[in-house]
């Protein structure tokens, strides 16, 4: 094993895992706030709304990441350029970057995932709880802001754990659209200095320790938030 | 037939459309996910029993495997598993005297996604061994039945309903994850798909149909998961419900 490179790549490498730290943050949260319609319209209704949620959650869940990801990077993109006017527009910079596309689509996959989640969270609150809230004389929008979303989370937390380490697993693949999170990186040391395994075992080193930064931390909000009853 | 952004035409059986080199890497997906799912459960059968039966050694390996596979990208264990496995062989061949070779691509395919598999498949047969009723064991020791008996005759069904839920969703996962070997260059649908783009520049129409084959793939293997659940949970109270 050769690890000479280390010391010249290193800032890079830095570099990187803090793109793939933005890009997983990002999309969890952005997917996390999608997640909630979608779940809570399979349970509510309306009957067209749930079909459409249940439909994007099964494309989503049915098809891989990495033909998403090159369907939302490579087709989508290569639209932009025929439409009159986006060129000269403050948008264009935004939309010849590979970031923002991939975090449409892994914000999309987070959601589709998550989505199902959230659905059975809902589904899991007590239907008394929900009635307490009515015979209190909520309205729907407070009984959803007080009770049923903070119990629906509450059931799913360690779940949503899991979810963390998926996407975070699922990252690298934002590399072969050209953005350089830690995965990236590590291409380009491998291409310039010819080393095959080091710099693979080096990144595998890196998300197995943000893997545990991630159970920690979930483990650690786990533990703030009551156990549900 | 030209639908603005969809060139449909494209999808043709015949060449110059490209219908039909898809088609064989569809197949070629399904050859990939059958063998390494197969894989992945003979790993996963004999990774749970040396997990739960096995000698100290034997259980810190185990331990070792299924936790790194399992933190680590897919992606990435893929690269190392392919050029480990490859630069082995090659190593191997060299030293007997032949020459190097080009790894089978289907073969490769297979046993990169078959490792990865094993350690997901390990995890779920362990729970399900675990989650047999005591009394059952014991009354397998009390009739007097070999080790070997008692894993044909009482473990190995006993647990398969506990295990099947885990089972059938690693098939949906080892399905959809034939798509990361277009990174180390395939011959199944990601890896075709990705040249027919790349082409004719038609990104759209060719991506699209990638992804509402992998659709259908999922959908008829949910279709059919249905059925071989329900065949393994006959004797179960509440089955038919």
């Amino acid at each position: 094993m050769v690890w000479d490179w280390l010391p010249e790549y290193w800032p890079r490498l830095l570099e990187g895992v803090w793109i793939t730290i933005q890009l997983l943050v990002i999309s969890l949260a952005a997917g996390t706030i999608l997640s909630i319609p979608l779940g809570l319209v399979q349970v509510t209704g309306p009957r067209f709304l749930s079909w459409l949620a249940l439909g994007f959650c099964t494309l989503i869940r049915g098809t891989p990441l990495l033909i998403q990801l090159w369907l939302i990077y490579y087709g989508l993109g290569s639209l932009f350029p025929g439409i009159p006017g986006l060129r000269e527009s403050f948008l264009w910079p935004y939309l010849r970057d590979a970031f923002p596309y991939a975090v449409f689509a892994f914000t999309l996959s987070v959601a589709g995932y998550q989505g199902e989640v959230m659905r059975a969270g809902f589904l899991s609150v007590a239907k008394g709880e929900l009635e307490a809230g009515k015979a209190f004389g909520m309205s729907r929008w407070t009984l959803l802001r007080r009770i049923w979303l903070p119990r629906a989370f509450q059931n799913v937390l360690p779940t949503l754990g899991n979810e963390a380490i998926l996407t975070l697993k699922a990252t690298p693949l934002a590399a072969t659209i050209t953005v350089y999170d830690v995965f990236g990186v590590a291409t380009i040391i491998r291409q310039e200095t010819f080393r095959i395994y080091e710099p693979l075992l080096l990144i595998a080193g890196i998300y197995i320790v943000i893997t545990l930064i991630i159970t920690l931390l979930y483990r650690w909000i786990e533990n703030r938030v009551p156990k549900p009853v | 037939m030209d639908l603005g952004f969809i060139d449909l035409s494209q999808l043709a059986y015949n060449p110059p459309g490209r219908g039909r080199l898809l088609l064989i890497g569809l197949l070629a997906t399904v050859q990939i996910a059958i063998g390494a799912y197969l894989l992945g459960l003979t790993i996963g059968f004999l990774g749970a029993l040396g997990k739960l039966y096995g000698s100290r050694p034997v259980k810190w390996f185990l331990e070792g495997y299924t936790t790194i596979v399992r933190a680590v990208p897919e992606l990435v264990l893929i690269l190392l598993v392919f050029y480990a496995g490859s630069g082995l062989v090659n190593e191997v061949l060299r030293n007997f005297g032949y020459r190097p070779i080009d790894i089978n691509a289907l073969l490769a395919g297979i046993v990169v996604l078959g490792i990865v598999m094993g350690a997901y498949a390990t995890e779920v047969m362990r729970g399900a061994i675990t989650a047999i009723p005591k009394g059952q064991l014991e009354a397998a020791r009390a009739f007097g039945m070999s080790g070997r008996m008692t894993l044909r005759r009482i473990i190995a069904p006993a647990m398969m309903p506990l295990a099947i839920p885990g089972l059938s969703n690693l098939w949906l996962i080892v399905l959809k994850d034939t798509a990361l070997l277009a990174v180390i260059g395939s011959i199944e649908l990601a890896t075709r798909t990705r040249q027919a783009g790349a082409t004719t520049r038609e990104y759209l129409t060719f991506y699209l149909a990638a992804l509402v084959l992998y659709l259908l793939l999922t959908l008829v293997s949910m279709y059919l998961i249905r059925h071989v659940e329900r065949y393994f949970r006959r004797g179960l109270r509440g089955a038919n419900t």
